[in-house]
This record gives C-alpha cells, sequence and structure tokens, in this order.
C-alpha cells in the first residue's frame, strides 16, 4: 500500500488504522461476551469463517455489500453454535472454543473445495469499493483517508455505539448484571439466558466483520491461515482494555501499531530478519498481558455457566 | 464376592466411560456423510458407503497404509498426552504446537553436530527436544503462577512465536542452501526405522507407547501426579491441603512442554531427518488437544483417540483420491470435539431419567 509519494508517517499511522481494524471488532465482540459472562475463544474461528462468507457473498452476486451480510450471518450462526454450548448445554467455554475454531479451519477449506473447487485460496472477488481518489482531494488528512477502507470508519463508530450501548442503555445494565452477578438479576427478573445468547451472537457478528475486514477490505480473496490469531490477539486487547469498549480499543491500536512497525523498518532498512518484525506483535501482546493482569478485572461471572434454580 | 462386585463395578464405570466418546464419534462420522452427499451429489446410501470405505482402505486396509497410519499416530501419542498433562492439572496448553515445533527445532539442530556415536547422540537429541519443549512452556506456566495471566493466550502467541523464530532458524543460521531447510541430520542421530528404510514407521512408536504407560504411572502412582491432579480438580482445596498450586502449575506446564518437545524431537529423528519450513502451524499440536479431549485426558483414551485420529489423517490421502476433499476429515475431528464439549447432554439426560425414575417409581 505504501507508495513512494506519501509520508512514512502518514503510511505508518494508515497502515495502524488499517490493521487496528479486524482487532477492533473482534475484541468489541469479545468485550459484548465476556461482559454478560461468556469466555470467547472462538472468535479467531468466527472470523475465519466470517472471512470466508463475505468472500463467498461478494462472488455470488458480484456485489461486495452482499459479501458482508453474508459474513455477519455466518458469524452469527457459528457464535450460535459456541452459545447453545456454553449456556444451555454448559460445556466447557474454553473447550468449546477451541472447537469452534478447530471447526471453522475444517469447514472453511472444505468449502473452498467445494465452492470454488480449489485449494488453499479463493478466486478474487469485487472488493468493498472504497473511493480513493476522492478521498485524496480532500485538504490536509486527503493522503491519509485515501490508504483506509470503509470498514475502519465502521469500527471507529461501532466502538461508540457499544460503548453507549452497555452504558447508557438498559440492555447495556441488564448485560452487564448478567455478567457480574447472575442470580442477582435473574432475582429482578431479567433473562439470563436470553441475555447471554444475545450478546454471544452479537459477538458472532462483530467477529464476522472483524474476518471479512481481512478478507473483502484489505484483500479481494480468502486465504487459509489469514487470520493468524487475529481473534485471540483481539482477546488480548479485550483484556488489556480492562473489558472496555474504549480500553480494548487502545489496545488494538497499538497491538496494530506493532504490526504496521514493518512498513518502519523497511523504510529505514534496519538489518532485523523479517521474522522479528512478524513475531513483534506476539511477543507485546505477552508482555502487555504480563504487565496489565491483576491491574484489570474481568466480569465476576466471566466463564461460569449459569444454572437456573441451583443455590 | 465383594471383589467381583467391585471389578463388575469397575467394568460398568469403564463402560460408561467409553460409551460418550463412541457416542460422539459415530454422530460425528454421521454429520460428515451429510457433507459427502453434498459435495459428492450422492445419495445417504452410497455416500456412507464411499466415506468409510475410503477412510478405512486409507488407514488399515494395506499392510502399507497400516504403517502409514502408525507414523501418524505416533506424533499424536506425544502431543495429546503432552495437553492431557496439563488438562489433569487445570490447565489448557494451546502451546503443545509450539512446543512440537521448538522441539522439531532442537532435534535438527544438534542432529546435525558431527561425530558422536548413536547411542549418545539419539538420547542428546530427544533430550535437547524435551527440554526446549519444557522450558517454551514453562514460560506461560510461570507468567500464570506468578503473574496470573491467562496461560491460554500466552501459548497461543508463543506458538506464533516459535513458528516465526523456527522459520528464521531454518532460513538463516542452519540454512541448507538453496532449499527451505535445514540439511539432513547425521545417521547417529536417527531413530531405527524397524520395518526397513522405506517405511516410515521408527522406534519412535514405542516411545509414545512407554510414555503412555509412564504418564499413567507419573499421574496415579506418583506424589507428584497426586499433586498436579489435586491442583486440577480444586485448586484451593490442594492449597489447603498444603500443595503449592503455582509450583503446580509450573511443573505440570514444563512436564506437558518435555513430552510436547520430545514429540517434535521424535518427528525429526524418525520420520523428516530435517527441519522445513513452517507456511502454518504443524497441526499436530491443535491435533492433540482433540486427542487429548476425546480420551478424557487418560493415557489409555488418548492411546486410543490418538489411534482413531491418526487412522483418519492418514486415510485423508486416500480420501482425495476417492475424489472427497481431504478436509472432511478434519470436520469429523472438530465436530467429535463439538460434541465431547456438549457432554452435558448426556448428563442432563442422565438425570433427567434419575427424576422420572423417581417421580415414577
Amino acid at each position: 500500500m505504501a507508495n513512494g509519494s506519501i509520508p512514512v508517517v502518514v503510511a505508518l499511522l494508515a497502515a495502524t488504522f488499517r490493521l487496528a481494524t479486524p482487532l477492533i471488532f473482534a475484541a468489541l465482540g469479545g468485550v459484548i461476551s465476556e461482559r454478560s459472562g461468556v469466555v470467547n475463544i472462538g472468535l479467531e474461528g468466527i472470523m475465519i469463517v466470517g472471512a470466508f462468507f463475505a468472500v463467498y457473498g461478494s462472488s455470488l452476486t458480484g456485489n461486495p455489500w452482499v459479501g458482508l451480510l453474508f459474513a455477519v450471518v455466518s458469524g452469527a450462526l457459528v457464535a450460535a453454535i459456541h452459545a447453545v454450548l456454553s449456556i444451555h448445554l454448559k460445556a466447557d467455554q474454553t473447550v468449546s472454543g477451541v472447537a469452534i475454531n478447530l471447526f471453522a479451519g475444517a469447514l472453511t477449506s472444505f468449502l473452498i473445495f467445494k465452492l470454488f473447487g480449489r485449494q488453499g485460496q479463493t478466486d478474487g472477488v469485487a472488493a468493498l469499493p472504497y473511493p480513493t481518489e476522492t478521498m485524496a482531494k480532500i485538504p490536509v488528512i486527503g493522503p491519509f483517508l485515501a490508504e483506509l477502507n470503509w470498514f475502519v470508519f465502521m469500527a471507529i463508530i461501532l466502538v461508540f455505539v457499544v460503548h453507549y450501548v452497555l452504558y447508557y442503555t438498559p440492555l447495556g445494565l441488564r448485560i452487564r448484571a448478567v455478567g457480574e452477578h447472575p442470580k442477582a438479576a435473574d432475582t429482578l427478573g431479567i433473562n439470563v439466558y436470553k441475555i447471554r445468547y444475545l450478546c454471544v451472537i452479537m459477538s458472532g457478528v462483530f467477529a464476522g466483520l472483524g474476518g471479512a475486514t481481512l478478507s473483502i477490505g484489505v484483500m479481494n480473496l480468502f486465504r487459509e491461515g489469514m487470520v493468524s490469531g487475529r481473534g485471540f490477539i483481539a482477546l488480548a486487547a479485550m483484556i488489556f482494555g480492562n473489558w472496555k469498549p474504549f480500553g480494548a480499543t487502545a489496545a488494538s491500536f497499538l497491538f496494530a501499531f506493532a504490526q504496521a512497525f514493518e512498513i518502519l523498518a523497511q523504510k529505514f532498512g534496519w538489518a532485523l530478519p523479517t521474522e522479528a518484525y512478524l513475531a513483534f506483535p506476539y511477543i507485546l501482546t505477552m508482555l502487555a498481558l504480563a504487565g496489565f493482569v491483576g491491574k484489570t478485572t474481568p466480569p465476576a461471572a466471566d466463564g461460569v455457566p449459569y444454572n437456573k434454580g441451583e443455590r | 464376592m465383594a471383589n467381583k462386585n467391585t471389578t463388575s463395578s469397575k467394568l460398568r464405570a469403564a463402560l460408561n466411560t467409553l460409551i460418550f466418546p463412541i457416542i460422539s464419534i459415530i454422530i460425528a462420522m454421521f454429520i460428515a456423510v451429510f457433507f459427502v452427499m453434498w459435495a459428492e451429489g450422492e445419495n445417504f446410501f452410497t455416500a456412507t458407503v464411499t466415506l468409510f470405505q475410503a477412510i478405512w482402505e486409507g488407514s488399515f486396509g494395506t499392510s502399507f497404509s497400516i504403517i502409514e497410519t502408525l507414523v501418524f499416530v505416533t506424533p499424536l501419542l506425544f502431543t495429546g498426552l503432552a495437553n492431557a498433562v496439563a488438562f489433569k492439572t487445570g490447565l489448557f496448553n494451546i502451546g503443545v504446537e509450539g512446543q512440537f515445533i521448538m522441539g522439531i527445532f532442537a532435534a535438527a539442530a544438534v542432529g546435525l553436530i558431527p561425530g558422536i556415536p548413536a547411542f549418545i547422540h539419539v538420547p542428546l537429541v530427544l533430550i535437547s527436544g524435551m527440554l526446549i519443549g519444557a522450558l517454551w512452556a514453562a514460560i506461560p506456566g510461570f507468567l500464570k503462577a506468578k503473574v496470573g495471566t491467562n496461560e491460554v493466550i500466552n501459548t497461543i502467541m508463543m506458538n506464533f512465536i516459535a513458528m516465526f523464530f523456527v522459520n528464521y532458524m531454518i532460513m538463516g543460521p542452519l540454512n541448507a542452501p538453496g532449499k527451505a531447510t535445514t540439511p539432513l541430520i547425521q545417521d547417529s542421530a536417527k531413530l531405527w526405522r524397524f520395518l526397513g528404510e522405506t517405511n516410515r514407521v521408527n522406534v519412535g512408536l514405542f516411545i509414545g507407547l512407554l510414555l503412555v504407560a509412564l504418564v499413567y504411572i507419573l499421574l496415579w502412582k506418583t506424589t507428584i501426579g497426586y499433586e498436579l491432579r489435586a491442583v486440577g480438580l480444586n485448586p484451593h482445596a490442594a492449597e489447603y491441603g498444603g500443595i503449592s498450586i503455582k509450583k503446580n502449575i509450573i511443573l505440570a506446564m514444563a512436564i506437558s512442554g518435555a513430552i510436547a518437545g520430545l514429540g517434535g524431537a521424535v518427528h525429526v529423528a524418525g520420520i523428516q531427518y530435517q527441519a522445513i519450513q513452517l507456511f502454518g502451524f504443524t497441526g499436530f499440536g491443535f491435533d492433540g488437544i482433540a486427542v487429548a479431549l476425546l480420551g478424557k485426558s487418560h493415557p489409555v483414551g488418548v492411546l486410543l483417540s490418538a489411534i482413531l485420529f491418526g487412522a483418519l489423517n492418514s486415510s485423508s490421502l486416500n480420501l482425495q483420491l476417492a475424489n472427497i476433499p481431504k478436509d472432511i476429515v478434519y470436520l469429523i475431528q472438530a465436530i467429535i470435539i463439538i460434541f465431547v464439549a456438549a457432554d452435558y447432554i448426556y448428563k442432563w439426560i442422565g438425570e433427567k431419567r434419575k427424576k422420572e425414575a423417581m417421580i415414577n417409581g
């Protein structure tokens, strides 16, 4: 993306925004799900499914916006599996999430074969159009805006929406109550299961969007392994951000910056092996977690199945 | 009489633990048949026959396929046991994949050293794999015990770090010129292929089987194992009884990592003879999670499910020949785990029956 005509700072900033976007979507999904008390390790798998179906929707209809819809619906469906497993069937939520991740990987490579008749990656499809030329004409910030895509704007708007819903609406209060003390919430007539189903499925919608960002936002195809741990980095961002929408977003930007760092290195010709830059975001995630866990607190009932009628 | 009763109740308990994984496998296979029907446009009956025939022929149909199945079973024994030890201590070591990769690296590096007699070189290769695996797993264990960070996320991060590190070593310092691999290891570092050079099965299989017994003894016949399991069952009760949670978390991760690293070393010394650049994960570590879950983290269960998953994996080539996408194998595995995760269904059915019995009786 970074061509010679734009300054390094702009390229770096724009790359950070682009790379942060999928993380923000998935981290917001994590915040919603875990605030209601369901751990969702399956975000990674849901992103994979979302990324694939975004491409499939776009290739079916030639319209990338339909692809976006496909990503959202498929993400919600896979999340629904996790919801049934962890809410009604009281599965170990980590095991269920891992199962979702394995399932997503297997399902998408099967579908690539079945629907595209190929292996490893799909055909190129229509990506979400973005008016690069028009954006570039905007004074001052034009060169920066030209380097973005619509997903970046969507993610940033959704951060505010999620924050507003969580903290300023009755629904948000209920979600937080269910995640902190489901029994008390139940006593007050809140349907714990219903709220949890809603939140887990919403987390699937968000993670699906995150996946679509990778496939039809920055590229125009789906490739096996393209999500490469971003769902897990998003989870770390959520923890790092103290289970809050703004905190998780800030952490996503930090991790994205670590990924974008490679651009700087290339510009200045620093003689570190590529693998070092590739590993950097993962190392940073660990360091951030080690430095901040204990200073952040998860919702009290996070990961604990609720058993109605049990004392 | 009393003795007879306990054996029969033990048998019943064993049957009870076996029946749910078996039901899960059957349901998963059944769902897989639908995927085959869809992929092939066949009816239910033909799809069932095609799928099972292809899996059977690809895994146990010929003597060659049986040997190849054993080749696939071997690494799963290690990664399955590695996950089982962590599960028994209440930990989720998703990093078995990374520890396995580090074991590959250690074995490929140590195996290059010339001029060591085989009876020293082979143990040296295996021990180096174990040590580096233990170290790689002890880091997230330490972070969990001392800082309280989630081992799931840390081990996943370390999988990626291991992959990039090993790729750097393969393409950099240890590179075989002009290839995306390390040079072949010395003959003195290779594990014996007891059915001849062309058959890839090797004594690594027996090391894995020995480990099944050793892990059983460790977990159920030693104080260390007792403490690990106590922490896994109820950490607070264990601590109240004077067992250190922190020590056992780090220990369990180190043991788990050592087994995984040994698996990686055996894979190099017995099968690959070199480390090859990774474009993605090997998958053995992730399959090991499934193996341990299906085997209920019991060494014997791990052995049985490693055979099942090894057979499925080794049949994937045959599936492709039968025009069935090989991913069906991984779908089956994932669906098995979904049903294993949903084992509450079985409990729920059991409880419902009990309640009904109480009402009706």
